[in-house]
């Protein structure tokens, strides 16, 4: 029969990716660890244009998740799906799945605000708010209603000492955010989004507008982050990528070339065209 | 005979064209240093103009008004017709009351407009309701007096310092609208995308996060607003009416300086006329005293937030 030998074929050509997310899927189960993410065939639309084509990929709880591609390619649409950010830009659309832990996040019951207290972010530039070091920190949870002194300074603390920040700035607590330096700036968000204990941290190239030395602390801090939550970063530094990341995306033209791990990418790249990326032939 | 290139014909064309520009560059250089200074030349003259207006306003009022400026002036009340001395204690004092219930109707108001203008409103709505605040802005102030004296002071059945400070709030809203439009504006949007992706609703984050980051902006705005209504008379003459003693509620009659100003000027006596000129001086120091005031505060955060 026509529709049993086509499903064969395709069964045959998926079957590693099929395999491979069973075997994700049993880790999972068996694990219970909080905030992976799953995407099914999602289509993103600005208007007319279409930024992202039939994205599928499963990222896996307490991994960090590199994605590199050229400027445009979709790779910082794409961490934007994960909490709903694209929302704010006007006629976007959004066709797939994308689940979080098992939930569909683009189901119409889901509480946006909910699910951003789940996926915290980090952007490029780093946006303290116009408060001091210790309100920039208690913010998120002041807006969730806790009021008790004692917790708030001991959630600041804590965060703080996450993002590294902790000794350098345990004395200035009260003065303004914006005094910090850029890499210090950047910890502070950092410290920010951790302090509502999100699952899963999105970093859009943070690490872009800092000095070697500030991008060499904040990798460090992704590897230790990595032990209670999942990260996924957008790079258009491919060592970066190869530094921190478990495994890597690269993305092109709203497509994801290639997605596998990440000492396989970067060594036995199965695509000609991640080959020519990562070796600096284009891009 | 062999006919040049096409190549050569070009290159040739170029470089005539070169020579051309080159020469009239030469030949016009005098004429461009001429119109160069010319230009700067009447720019300073602008310049200086406008500061020889106002230094001319500001010395001629010292000359006419410095022997009337004693502490009776700012805490006597106006001496009866034909007495000289007294003061204009009340009418400061009005002033100061009529610009606070002003602020309390155009600062919410305006600064809700413009907030609801930067970051909620549909971008054709929002361009229909600045059309509007600029053609508000253009009204003659003693139309909105006529207003007031319509909405507030008919039905209260009685001229107040509610009606004149409702006024006064009123002619402020468009202003204050359209400066802090602009300035909430000009918060950056990746700040106002931290504080959603942090899971603040839209609400906090423009309470706690956009409207504080333009705040310097905003104040600025609210002092030039409060400076231009301070000095209106027109708007007064139907609401607040003034008043020659100490007024006892918000609603009963209330001096005010520029009122004061107003009907001594105009009144002739001598001593009244100096009193006048006090009064103009008064309400100059007033208006320089609160944005001097305002300027402090807004350096003062700035410094802050810089860390200095």
């Amino acid at each position: 029969m026509v529709g049993d030998s086509s499903s064969v074929i395709v069964s045959d050509y998926f079957g590693v990716i099929v395999s491979e997310a069973k075997q994700s899927f049993k880790k999972e189960a068996h694990m219970d660890l909080k905030g992976s993410i799953k995407v099914k065939d999602l289509n993103f639309y600005y208007g007319t244009h279409q930024a992202l084509k039939n994205i599928s990929m499963t990222i896996e709880p307490h991994q960090i998740v590199a994605m590199i591609g050229p400027s445009g390619c979709g790779k910082s649409t794409l961490i934007r799906i994960f909490n709903r950010m694209n929302d704010l830009i006007p006629q976007t659309r959004v066709e797939g799945e994308v689940l979080i832990d098992g939930t569909d996040i683009y189901d119409k019951n889901t509480d946006v605000v909910s699910l951003r207290r789940r996926v915290g972010m980090v952007f490029q530039k780093s946006t303290p708010f116009p408060k001091s070091i210790y309100e920039n920190i208690a913010y998120g949870l002041k807006i969730v209603g806790i009021k008790d002194r004692r917790i708030l300074n001991e959630a600041v603390e804590k965060s703080l000492k996450r993002a590294a920040l902790w000794e350098e700035v345990k004395d200035n607590l009260n003065k303004s955010a914006m005094s910090l330096s850029g890499g210090q700036q950047q910890r502070l968000c950092i410290a920010r989004a951790i302090a509502i204990d999100p699952q899963i941290i999105l970093m859009d190239e943070p690490c872009s507008a800092l000095d070697p030395i500030a991008t060499a602390r904040i990798e460090e801090l992704m590897g230790t982050l990595k032990d209670e939550y999942t990260i996924v970063v957008v790079t258009h530094n491919m060592q970066q990528a190869g530094r921190v990341s478990d495994k890597t995306a690269f993305l092109m033209h709203g497509q994801i070339i290639e997605f596998n791990k990440t000492t396989d990418f970067f060594t036995r790249p199965s695509s000609k065209v991640t080959e020519d990326y990562i070796t600096g032939r284009f891009g | 005979m062999k006919l040049p290139s096409s190549s050569v014909i070009a290159s040739e064309a170029k470089q005539s064209f070169k020579d051309l520009i080159r020469s009239s560059f030469e030949q016009t250089r005098f004429q461009r240093a001429l119109w160069d200074h010319a230009m700067v030349y009447v720019l300073t003259l602008c310049a200086v103009f406008m500061l020889f207006i106002l230094f001319t306003i500001l010395i001629h009022l010292f000359i006419q008004g410095f022997t009337s400026l004693n502490l009776d002036f700012f805490t006597q009340l106006p001496k009866p017709v034909g007495e000289k001395g007294g003061g204009m204690a009340n009418a400061i004092a009005g002033t100061f009351t009529l610009l606070g219930l002003a602020v309390c109707v155009g600062v919410p108001i305006g600064l809700g407009a413009g907030v609801y203008l930067s970051e909620y409103a549909n971008q054709n709505f929002a361009q229909v309701v600045r059309f509007m605040a600029d053609v508000m802005n253009g009204i003659p102030s003693i139309v909105y007096g006529i207003f007031a004296y319509i909405v507030c002071v008919l039905p209260l059945k009685s001229f107040s310092a509610l009606s004149g400070g409702f006024a006064l709030g009123i002619m402020m809203i468009p202003m204050i609208t359209r400066t802090s439009e602009q300035f909430v504006r000009m918060v950056p949007s990746q700040l106002r995308e931290a504080g959603l992706a942090l899971g603040v609703p839209k609400w906090r984050v423009t309470v706690d996060i956009v409207i504080p980051s333009a705040l310097a902006g905003i104040t600025t705005g609210i002092m030039v607003a409060l400076a231009r209504v301070a000095g209106e008379t027109a708007p007064l003459l139907f609401t607040a009416f003034g008043n020659h003693y100490w007024q006892r509620s918000l609603t009963e009659p209330i001096a005010a300086l520029p009122l004061q100003v107003f009907t001594y000027a105009i009144a002739p006596f001598d001593d009244w006329h100096r009193q006048a000129w006090a009064g103009a001086i008064v309400l100059i120091l007033m208006v320089l005293l609160i944005n001097g005031w305002a300027q402090f505060y807004v350096m003062r955060r700035n410094r802050w937030s810089s860390g200095k």
